[in-house]
């Protein structure tokens, strides 16, 4: 039930905004972000945007898991 | 799919299972658990489980918010849909659980129960509908707790006189204290909940890592998160240390969403809390603050305390508590199945005895 999925943000009108991934388009609450930007990706849950994904972390887990000996 | 896709490449998998292999191969046997019901389903969808070492352990836990809830919650749900002007509103996992004489998804043909994907849904069909009033069954841990917050508050801000909520929220670190209290469950490690933890933030694990001296892993719901959470788990019982660590630090913070935890506090109040199969658990439930209690369905109907039956014969209690699992259950396949579940756990998708079913009959 705690499924989320990351989805980027293309359109921003006020508390709302439209969001995509995979073909997918979904208009979604944005009230818990702090000052989100079109191109952000988030965290999408129950029609609200839970926190944003810090892209440049998620690319710094990524080479983690690649150097792992 | 972008963040997705690369969390599941198969090679790294494979040199993640070699490390836990190597680094685990001279310890005892450790019980990891995996808390939450998202990552139940992704440690069996992936086969997780049955790939690890033989002294890792990796066990499920309380962490699906359909299977905890009482039946009494859903008796009482069903007993809403029988007043004239409720429509009970409820999200789609909650629908096939039984109650004592019937379930949501029986009534559902009546036209008083409703499926929706965000609370916010049931708030705006109120605002356009009312001469009916709007029940929400909020169910769910501390990611889905803020959407519903939410959607009060807009019912507030619209001054809605229809729109109520039935609240059976929980939230997950009293459940997972108690188990780490529990000497029949003995966790050596926690794998936390990715998406509970982004809101509740890192930082509320430090008691139970601290205080139980059982290493926490914040882990996402990929299976090389899984992985390397568990190498991360297996690391910390090596050196003999318990500290909390973020694998999944692409989106949980050291303090959470703190909108979402200030609207959390705004709109609802800690209580004890019941458990399905657990019991109950102090301060592990939330209803709704004096300042929105007009919204709280529980204020303004006086439901009867319905005749509720016990489950004979299943084990969901254990099976929550990670003491059993669905193979130690003698309804488990045979009789209980997910067209003919017994217990909260064959019910929910996310359901320890559900995941199960599904990938290894």
């Amino acid at each position: 039930m705690c499924l989320a999925i990351p989805m980027k943000v293309l359109k921003i009108n006020g508390d709302r905004a439209t969001v995509s991934s995979g073909g997918i388009q979904r208009t979604i609450g944005i009230n818990f972000l702090k000052g989100p930007k079109i191109g952000d990706y988030v965290i999408v849950h129950a029609g609200f945007a839970i926190e944003k994904l810090d892209t440049v972390k998620a690319e710094e887990t990524l080479k983690i898991l690649e150097e792992l000996q | 799919m972008k963040y997705i896709d690369e969390f599941r490449n198969l090679d790294i998998a494979e040199k993640l299972y070699r490390l836990i292999d190597e680094e685990a191969k001279d310890l005892r046997q450790v019980n990891f658990m995996e808390v939450c019901g998202t990552h139940t389903m992704a440690v069996e969808r992936f086969g997780i489980r049955r790939l690890l070492p033989e002294n890792v352990k990796l066990i499920s836990g309380p962490g699906c918010p359909v299977c905890v809830t009482p039946k009494d919650y859903i008796d009482k749900a069903i007993a809403l849909t029988a007043i004239d002007d409720i429509i009970v509103f409820s999200f789609g996992d909650m629908l096939k659980v039984p109650g004592t004489n019937s379930s949501l998804l029986k009534q559902r043909p009546s036209g008083k129960v409703k499926v929706v994907y965000s609370a916010m849904d049931a708030a705006m069909f109120a605002e356009n509908n009312k001469d009916k009033r709007i029940v929400f069954l909020g169910i769910g841990f501390e990611t889905t707790v803020p959407t519903v917050a939410a959607s009060i508050k807009y019912a507030k801000k619209k001054k809605l006189k229809n729109f109520f909520v039935y609240s059976g929220h929980k939230i997950m670190p009293p459940a997972m204290k108690l188990l780490a209290r529990d000497k029949h469950v003995n966790i050596k490690g926690f794998l936390c909940p990715a998406h509970v933890s982004a809101i509740i933030g890192v930082k509320s694990y430090n008691e139970i890592s601290r205080k139980y001296n059982i290493p926490c892993v914040i882990a996402g719901f990929e299976p090389l998160d899984i992985l390397q959470s568990i190498l991360m788990l297996v690391r910390q019982v090596r050196s003999k240390k318990a500290k909390v660590e973020n694998q999944y630090n692409r989106v949980v913070k050291a303090s959470g969403n703190i909108r979402a935890l200030r609207l959390i506090e705004e709109v609802f109040s800690i209580k004890d809390s019941e458990w399905r199969g657990i019991g109950v658990i102090p301060k592990s439930g939330l209803i709704l603050s004096k300042r929105y209690a007009d919204f709280d369905i529980e204020n303004n109907i006086n439901l009867q305390e319905p005749k509720t039956s016990v489950d004979k014969g299943c084990i969901c209690g254990s099976v929550l508590k990670g003491i059993k699992t669905p193979l130690d259950c003698r309804l488990f396949f045979k009789k209980c199945n997910p067209n003919n579940p017994y217990g909260a756990c064959m019910v929910s998708s996310e359901g320890t005895c559900a995941a199960y079913y599904r990938y290894r009959k």
